[in-house]
């Protein structure tokens, strides 16, 4: 190969990896150093390990299977609102975990809408509580995922094929099996994998909705042993079990090639194939209308529920809300910046960093943060900075999803303009990238910002009683059996969330 | 005088060799088959590529592991010449200073150029509003004001059609002369080797021939010529 005169440069995005390397795997060193390998596991943490995969491996199953017919209908019918819909399936991956269970306790829970509905109907009422809840909350946070990516596999499928089916006179069964299940068979994998791998870190849905004997997570285990019973040996080691499973499942997954992108290209395209019988629109109806509902009905019962005590908020929720957004805002500039300049170094060791940040659980690092932190001050004195740095790294990689094939495109169309121009560093950056990314960038910090916002893990183990982002006081509030509160405080919450995602997005489409 | 000195390109099974001296301020086309490596020729110049051996040198200075910018030529692509994003006026400034910020002197330098190629009252506007001529033109302002000794066209003007060709090719050929620069110029069209070029670069057989005048090359083409233009 000849080599390029130009160096790309290297020198921002080499430190931030390192940063993000020594960020990642001094914690985890810190752990074994201090308590070693575990040498054989309690009951009780053999029943977590075994809890989290049961309900990972059923988290995705259902996810993925529920998601094949509401992407096919999605992409097989073009109707009023489709495009909202769409939008409804991206809605939940930056919903707080804890907006979420609210909402899905208003339409599931005990006293919910389903139990209401049951009992007038003089049918015995279901538990959310448990393994089956666990599940729900999953499902509820993953078909949506699935059925983008799936309906990303669909429109992958050459228009000219269904043309082709259309003109053999295929019935739907055909088109399946001739079109629609090869690429299921290739797509599946990948979706079953991602949703997998996901749920194994479950921690916040855990603490809500399952928990006991029969219903943690390691990830709960974790917090447990740290937090009720101060045994940190014991959260160390069954941090290093977290760490085994999920690197363990990364791996295998990068093996298998085939985890599913998180893009969105869901552009409009004509339809060239659609089943006209009425039984199959019947069907496409009522798929797309319970995954709407399914979706739809709990962000609408926290927003119903939380309007009636939204104005009496206690002061406690707003300093927390106050604290949330000055964490999200310090997360996402500095997410982005190690985005940014990963994504210049355009190599694939750049990647790799980048997705550590899929492989390491937030309570994970922050056991072993607070192992370092611990000999020398008081780790909750440092609970704002810490959920910085692993809200930061948590957001990491979806934010470099975003913003590196966009570097690279710009790269591949303007590069050798501006090599040629000696466009360079400051230039480069505020006359080629910043006005050709901006969207992007919009884009990628909204997302940073509102996972960030919505983020219950680490500041759990690290804060203290007078500390609280706005999810973590939602908890509290709940737990405190203060319903109203929590309520109200939830519709803030998704306000916030949803309210910095479209400022920071539409601040980067404006004009773009 | 530019001097390519025993210049290798590898890039997996593709190869191309060169060791010749190219005069300074003369018209030369570059001609051959697609695929022996007339562009790459010009990126190795440029210096988008760096040769796997050999050197590169300017007027006897070496300048083989110099970047793009700070060698002596001004390059025009197939396609993206300008930034979309930016106005007219920007696209040619930068040609001047990469940083877009002008002194009096040169914004006045700027506009000379934009009169220089009719686009002065088009100053604001953004490429996505013009033509592909005109387009080309703003991206001419700018080697105007890049005011290097070597222009470096890798057929910039493909896309248009013949008689506005012809009129760019005219332009160049003015902005050369004023300057005093010269033009090394991919071309496959034979009749734009003979309307427009001193010399001919034949480009064939993973070899770059050395430049030999137009009118002589086509009377006693070699072999290689020969097969390209086919018998007639």
């Amino acid at each position: 190969m000849a080599r390029r005169v130009v160096s790309v440069s290297n020198g921002a995005g080499a430190v931030s990896a390192t940063l993000v390397g020594v960020l990642v795997l001094v914690p985890i060193a810190v752990i074994l150093a201090q308590v070693g390998w575990p040498k054989n596991l309690a009951s009780a943490d053999w029943a977590a390990l075994r809890f989290t995969v049961l309900q990972a491996v059923m988290s995705a199953v259902l996810s993925a299977v529920l998601a094949v017919p509401v992407a096919r209908a999605l992409a097989r019918r073009r109707f009023i609102g489709r495009g909202a819909f769409v939008l409804l399936m991206g809605a939940p991956f930056i919903l707080p975990v804890i907006v979420a269970v609210l909402g899905l306790l208003a339409v599931f829970g005990r006293a919910g809408f389903l139990n209401t509905l049951l009992g007038n109907m003089g049918l015995p009422p279901v538990n959310i509580y448990g393994l089956h809840g666990v599940v729900l909350a999953h499902v509820f946070f993953n078909l949506p995922l699935a059925v983008r990516l799936l309906l990303q596999g669909w429109e992958a499928i050459p228009p000219e094929r269904f043309r082709l089916a259309t003109a053999l006179g295929m019935r739907p069964v055909d088109v399946m099996r001739f079109l629609e299940w090869p690429m299921l068979r290739e797509r599946l994998p990948g979706v079953l994998l991602v949703v997998f791998l996901i749920c194994l870190s479950s921690f916040a849905v855990a603490l809500t909705l399952g928990g006991g004997p029969g219903a943690t997570t390691l990830e709960l285990a974790i917090y447990e042993a740290f937090r009720l019973e101060f045994d940190l040996a014991r959260a160390a080691g069954l941090a290093l079990v977290q760490l085994a499973l999920v690197v363990a499942v990364g791996l295998f997954a990068l093996r298998l090639g085939k985890v599913a992108e998180f893009g969105a290209g869901l552009a409009k395209r004509d339809v060239l194939w659609r089943p006209e019988s009425i039984w199959l629109k019947a069907q496409d109806l009522l798929v797309l209308g319970l995954a709407a509902g399914f979706v739809g009905l709990p962000l609408l019962a926290v927003i119903l529920k939380g309007i009636p005590s939204f104005l009496d908020l206690p002061s406690s929720v707003f300093t927390a809300a106050y604290t949330s957004v000055f964490v999200a805002f310090c997360s996402m500039v500095l997410c982005l910046l190690a985005a940014f300049s990963l994504a210049s170094a355009r190599r694939g060791w750049a990647e790799v960093i980048g997705l550590l940040g899929l492989a390491i659980s937030p309570l994970v690092l922050g056991v072993g943060l607070f192992l370092m932190i611990n000999p020398f001050l008081n780790p909750s004195a440092l609970s704002l900075p810490v959920t910085v740095l692993v809200n930061a790294l948590l957001a990491l990689p979806f934010a470099l999803r975003v913003l590196a094939p966009e570097y690279a495109r710009v790269e591949r169309d303007y590069g050798k303009l501006a090599d040629g121009l000696g466009l360079q560093g400051l230039a480069r950056f505020r006359l080629l990238l910043w006005p050709q990314m901006r969207a992007s960038l919009g884009f990628a910090a909204g997302l940073a910002a509102a996972l960030s916002m919505g983020d219950l893990g680490v500041i759990a183990l690290f804060a203290d009683s007078e500390q609280a982002t706005l999810p973590l006081q939602i908890y509290r509030l709940m737990g405190a059996y203060r319903m109203d509160a929590a309520a109200g405080a939830a519709l803030l919450l998704l306000g916030l969330s949803y309210g910095l995602f479209a400022l920071l997005d539409w601040g980067g489409r404006k004009g773009a | 005088m530019l001097e390519l000195d025993k210049i290798l390109v590898r890039q997996g099974a593709f190869s191309l060799a060169a060791d010749c001296k190219i005069e300074a301020a003369k018209r030369l086309v570059i001609t051959g088959p697609s695929g022996a490596g007339k562009s790459t020729l010009l990126s190795v110049i440029a210096g988008f590529f760096a040769p796997s051996k050999g050197r590169i040198l300017w007027q006897e200075r070496e300048i083989t592991q110099a970047t793009p910018s700070e060698r002596p030529v001004a390059m025009l692509f197939q396609d993206g010449n300008l930034f979309p994003h930016l106005t007219v006026w920007q696209n040619a400034a930068l040609g001047l200073r990469p940083s877009l910020k002008l002194n009096q002197d040169e914004k006045a330098r700027v506009k000379a150029a934009l009169e220089r190629v009719e686009l002065a009252e088009f100053a604001q506007r953004k490429p996505g509003d013009l033509s592909g001529g005109q387009q080309s033109r703003v991206a001419l302002a700018r080697v105007l004001l890049q005011d290097k000794p070597l222009i470096l066209l890798d057929e910039p003007f493909a896309a248009l059609g013949p008689a506005l060709r012809q009129q760019m090719l005219a332009l160049v050929d003015e902005i050369a002369a004023e300057r005093g620069a010269g033009v090394l110029m991919v071309s496959h069209d034979p009749q734009d080797a003979k309307s427009f070029a001193d010399q001919v670069i034949l480009v064939a057989d993973g070899q770059v021939h050395a430049p030999r005048e137009t009118a002589e090359i086509f009377a006693n083409p070699p072999a290689a010529l020969v097969a390209y233009l086919g018998e007639s």
